[in-house]
């Protein structure tokens, strides 16, 4: 029997205060490596402040955040090229071409050969034909693969995503979907996935975080959590508590 | 970890020079923008300082006087400009929170700064120091080691500006841009940029002795009316541009923290 690796992502009694809102209220949380776990939760839940916070792009006020056994934000610099993100609040410089774009972050990340990676990428992601055309001049889909390649320069152990297939057509989203399960079982990359979209959650994530208020409501796996709250789909049981309807089946069965 | 801790990276610093580079060359209006304004103040400034020269056996006597001033002047300013662009270039591009989530060290990202602000002046500045040559037989390079030592200090005090601007806007977001267009001309009228520091009002004198590049003007004119070179005037300088360097540095990092705890890195431009 082999012994259980340390969890890539720790979160200890977070808490993040903004004057008198609490953004994120004592959630702890573990991410085993080489799982996919869901961060779900209404418009001020907590989601992008906590993802900031394990990317030490956000100082949380007291809790504690390991990364890769890393201390999070105070050693940052012993973790980050080993980590990546993607959300669609942040962008990539428009006027540089795609391959200008994944040029910079690739030196930035220390990437070996980085010329190399991005041929890779580009086949991967079917970037190839517009690599030399400036990122801002490409439709939503072919931005959101670009900041997809950005996110993968450098084969990250971790990555954080923030609604990654927010404002795609079905077919696109379904590919991104694709490739990041392709990604996650060849790089055994941990990742932490924000989303709206309880279908893709589903689909993708081993375990999910139901965040409410800056707190944790519920964590488990899917299939457990339709079971517990008696519901067909995640997105029932999403609304169940949002809205703090519905009950709890599991204790009464 | 401090967020200025050693641990230097050429080739990071390389890679967002490259990344400045590249922004630069795919627009020739931002290359021309660089050269029209100097130029353009140059020639103003040497026409009015051949004019005066012709009616004052004074102006006649401190020949260049004007014109070098407003080209150190604008190695003041667009030096401050070159580095808050390029930094601005990051927030309009909503690019700060891929920077800050990279393994890229801030004080790798403000040695960018630096040599593309170095990199814009050289495009700006070079075609006009020719022209002046050109027109007004005004040569900036015959200063000398003396041009060494004005270019250094006014660049110390651009940066130094530049730094704490790019601070301020990272912690208070783009309502502060207009610091960066705007501030060096805060420090103008105290400067003593076209006038030596003695017309000023005796109350304000000693403001304008806190300022470096107060010495780099009254050097300048030092040299031009009087044929001296104020070696004085240089030390106390580089001795005020190395504080307010340092201080700049502290402030850059206590803003950055404060972007951090404030959670304004990930809000981006707003």
């Amino acid at each position: 029997m082999t012994a259980n690796p340390a969890p890539a992502v720790t979160v200890d009694d977070l808490v993040k205060v903004y004057g008198e809102a609490r953004a994120v209220d004592g959630i702890s949380f573990a991410l085993p490596r080489g799982t996919v776990t869901g961060l779900l939760g209404g418009n001020g839940a907590g989601k992008t402040t906590t993802i900031s916070m394990i990317m030490g792009l956000t100082e949380p006020t007291s809790g504690r955040i390991t990364v890769l056994g890393v201390e999070m934000p105070r050693q940052r610099y012993q973790v980050l090229h080993r980590m990546n993100f993607e959300s669609p609040y942040v962008d990539l410089p428009h006027r540089l071409t795609v391959r200008q774009n994944l040029t910079v972050f690739g030196k930035l990340y220390g990437v070996a050969d980085v010329r190399g990676r991005i041929a890779t990428l580009g086949e991967q992601l079917d970037l190839t034909e517009f690599l030399d055309r400036p990122a801002g001049k490409l439709s939503s889909g072919q931005k959101t693969r670009v900041a997809l390649a950005k996110a993968l320069i450098n084969e990250p152990e971790v990555l954080l995503l923030d609604e990654p297939t927010a404002s795609l057509d079905p077919d696109t989203a379904d590919w991104v979907r694709s490739h990041l399960e392709t990604f996650r079982h060849e790089r055994g990359a941990t990742i932490l996935l924000a989303s709206h979209n309880m279908a893709e959650v589903e689909r993708l994530c081993e375990s999910v975080i139901i965040m409410k208020r800056g707190r944790i409501e519920d964590h488990d796996t899917p299939g457990r959590l339709l079971t517990r709250y008696g519901r067909a789909t995640l997105e029932e049981v999403f609304l169940d508590v949002a809205r703090g309807t519905g009950g709890i089946h599991e204790a009464a069965q | 970890m401090s967020p200025m801790q050693s641990g230097l990276s050429i080739r990071r610093i390389n890679a967002m020079v490259l990344r400045y580079w590249y922004v630069l060359r795919s627009s020739w209006p931002r290359i021309l923008d660089l050269m029209y304004w100097p130029a353009v103040q140059m020639c103003m400034w040497g026409l009015l300082q051949l004019y005066l020269s012709q009616n004052s056996g004074f102006f006649a006597r401190a020949a260049g006087t004007f014109i070098g001033a407003v080209m150190l002047w604008d190695i003041l300013f667009r030096g401050q400009l070159g580095f808050s662009i390029s930094f601005l270039e990051e927030m309009w591009a909503r690019n700060i929170g891929n920077l800050m989530i990279s393994p890229l060290r801030p004080i790798e990202f403000v040695a960018s700064l630096m040599i593309m602000s170095l990199v814009r002046l050289a495009i700006g500045m070079v075609p006009v120091t020719l022209l002046a040559i050109a027109f007004f037989g005004f040569n900036l390079y015959s200063l000398g080691f003396a041009l060494a030592a004005f270019f250094l200090n006014l660049l110390l005090t651009s940066w130094a500006v530049g730094i704490v601007v790019s601070g301020l806007i990272l912690r208070h977001g783009m309502g502060a841009e207009s610091l960066a267009w705007g501030i060096m001309f805060m420090i103008l009228p105290f400067s003593a940029v076209y006038y030596p520091i003695a017309v000023l009002p005796e109350f304000l004198q000693p403001i304008s002795w806190l300022l470096p590049p107060t010495y780099v003007f009254e050097g300048m004119r030092a040299l031009l009316i009087d044929k001296t070179f104020r070696a004085d005037l240089m030390i106390q300088a580089f001795a005020l541009n190395a504080v307010y360097f340092s201080v700049a540095v502290f402030a850059f990092v206590q803003l950055l923290n404060s972007a951090r705890r404030h959670g304004t890195l990930m809000q981006g431009v707003e």
